[in-house]
């Protein structure tokens, strides 16, 4: 009982010649994009302060690849254990809510309006909590920054069952956990994923701007910093670039999981 | 009697907290192993809820259900009932396969035993060759056999269909109201249907159970007395088209046999 149907191989060349399609128009628009930057900047005469050029930034994150790189990944570990931390907090959470209505509904407003807080403003407080050069202070701030998210659309995907659905599962004697695992948490998937393709990018946010108030010389964050203070404009850049890369490769990684898992979902499928 | 019912109602009542509705009001009927019994009435009168109460899914405010000899909860643990809503709750994540094999997995079957059984189910629905699609790629009158294929996959006593083709057109409607048949008749389960539609009503059934509205009681209960297998030759005869009226009469409260009780609830 397979859920993807073995694939001949002259569909999947087809597959991936659509997919190229699909994706040309995207490529033009960056290609075209960058040239515009190059050439405005240049017949604008723009300082290389407020905006270098894209060959600038190139080089730069060519030249210092290794340190921009191994940056990056440090920024990355600490984006990555916040939302490790924060995610699983969030799904644990809204288990135990939808599991317990009455402290749901008690405790839902708080965190919805917790949802609309500008958390990332606590990221000084967390560095002193945690101490600047701890990782776990950049980690505590990515977690808060994915909780919320993650715990309110968790907790919708597990309560926003049809009750017919829950009253079919009655009718065949299963209690509250095996209609929990059952129906409550295949149902919730397509929320918890949303949310973690959220969280993803938030993470990465916590991480790096936890790092503008202090941390390790390592640090992506940081490295921003002393080089637009030394006016390494091009190295600035580069490392925003690192950063950029870094949350879109995480960003992918989650959907790519969600395929996998969620091949039985309309949206996740092509028409054929 | 209430000893040899398939389903023994006896003066059951529900009230509902919220409104303050009095949805049904002493309702008494006894249901016949291998019966085929459909509640019709307006919209309101309490058919959800009867069917309801018997599959234990809520609580009667007073009055009492046994079912096989067994109180509606005991009937319910035991997998007593295989329900069928009027949209087919298939749960996405499933295969047709997989969503026929839910009750199965739930009651402890094994692997080979479910899949022989699937198997079995889909031919009786006409549906093999679909196992592996999704509900989603199913049009309305397919996944409601599917419907159908799961709850009597594990041949549950007694049969519960709330409205199970009202979303479908009319075609597909009496196509599956033939299939149904065939299907009560191999498998020989009690059942109890709701519908809006006095020609399904007594197409379909042993009897047709009348019900009015505030509070939601029964009527009347007409006899089909229709020959046994009903084909398509049925919808022509005479006497089904008298056994329409006499539904319809007995709906609009306007028949002049009306039953004391009837007059009483004018
Ligand atoms: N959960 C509920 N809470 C309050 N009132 C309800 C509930 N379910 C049904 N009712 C009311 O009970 C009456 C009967 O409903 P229902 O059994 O669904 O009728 P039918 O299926 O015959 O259309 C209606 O007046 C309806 O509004
Ligand atoms: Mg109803």
């Amino acid at each position: 009982m397979t859920l993807v149907a073995p694939v001949a191989g002259e569909r999947l060349l087809g597959r991936t010649l659509r997919r190229a399609r699909d994706w040309a128009p995207a490529a033009v628009v960056l290609v075209l994009s960058l040239a515009l930057w190059q050439g405005l900047v240049a017949a604008l005469e723009i300082e290389r302060f407020l905006l270098p050029r894209p060959t600038q930034i190139l080089k730069a994150f060519w030249e210092q690849r290794d340190t921009l790189w191994s940056a990056g990944l440090f920024t990355f570990r600490e984006a990555l254990g916040g939302f490790a931390i924060g995610c699983t907090a969030a799904i644990l959470a809204a288990l135990v809510l939808a599991r317990w209505r009455r402290l749901g509904g008690a405790l839902m407003p708080y965190a919805i309006a917790a949802n609309a807080v500008p958390i990332i403003a606590f990221a000084p407080i967390t560095n002193q909590w945690f101490g600047l050069l701890n990782p776990l202070s950049k980690m505590v701030i990515a977690a808060i920054l994915c909780f919320f998210p993650v715990l309110v659309n968790t907790l919708r995907g597990l309560t926003s069952v049809r009750p017919s659905s829950i009253e079919l599962m009655r009718s065949y004697a299963a209690g509250e956990l095996e209609i929990f695992r059952r129906v409550r948490i295949p149902n919730s998937l397509p929320y918890v994923f949303s949310a973690l393709k959220v969280a993803s990018v938030l993470a990465m946010i916590g991480a790096v701007v936890g790092e503008f108030f202090g941390g390790s010389q390592e640090a992506l964050g940081v490295q921003i910093r002393s080089a637009t203070a030394l006016f390494q404009f091009e190295t600035a850049w580069a490392a925003i670039l690192v950063a950029s890369l870094l949350g879109i490769a995480f960003y992918l990684v989650i959907a790519l999981v969600e395929r996998l898992t969620m091949g039985w979902h309309p949206s996740t499928r092509t028409a054929d | 009697m209430s000893g040899a019912a398939a389903v023994s109602i006896r003066r059951v009542s529900k009230t509902f907290a919220a409104g303050d509705v009095v949805a049904l009001q002493e309702i008494d009927l006894d249901i016949r192993p291998r019966e085929f019994v459909s509640l019709i009435g307006p919209s309101g009168c309490g058919k959800s809820t009867l069917l309801r109460i018997v599959g234990d899914l809520i609580r009667p405010s007073s009055g009492e259900i046994v079912v096989n000899g067994k109180s509606a909860h005991e009937a319910r643990l035991d997998r007593d009932y295989g329900i069928v809503f009027q949209d087919a709750v298939l749960y996405d994540w499933r295969t047709v396969a997989r969503n026929i094999a839910l009750p199965l997995e739930m009651a402890g079957w094994d692997r080979a035993r479910r899949a022989e059984r699937v198997r079995e189910m889909l031919e009786l629905v006409e549906l093999t060759g679909f196992e592996s699609r999704h509900p989603w790629q199913l049009s309305g009158g397919m996944q409601q056999r599917v419907a159908i294929a799961r709850a009597l996959s594990f041949s549950p006593a007694l049969l519960l269909m709330d409205e199970p083709f009202g979303a479908l057109d009319e075609m597909t409607r009496e196509r599956l109201n033939a299939e149904l048949l065939r299907i009560w008749r191999e498998t020989g389960c009690t059942v109890l249907f709701v519908t809006h539609s006095i020609a399904e009503a007594v197409f379909l059934s042993t009897r047709v159970v009348v019900m009015s509205p505030r509070p939601g009681r029964i009527a009347e209960i007409v006899e089909i007395d229709l020959a046994q297998p009903r084909t398509g030759d049925t919808r022509e005869d005479p006497r089904f088209f008298e056994l329409v009226t006499e539904v319809r009469e007995a709906l609009h409260g306007g028949s002049d046999r009306g039953s004391p009780r009837l007059r009483v609830a004018e």
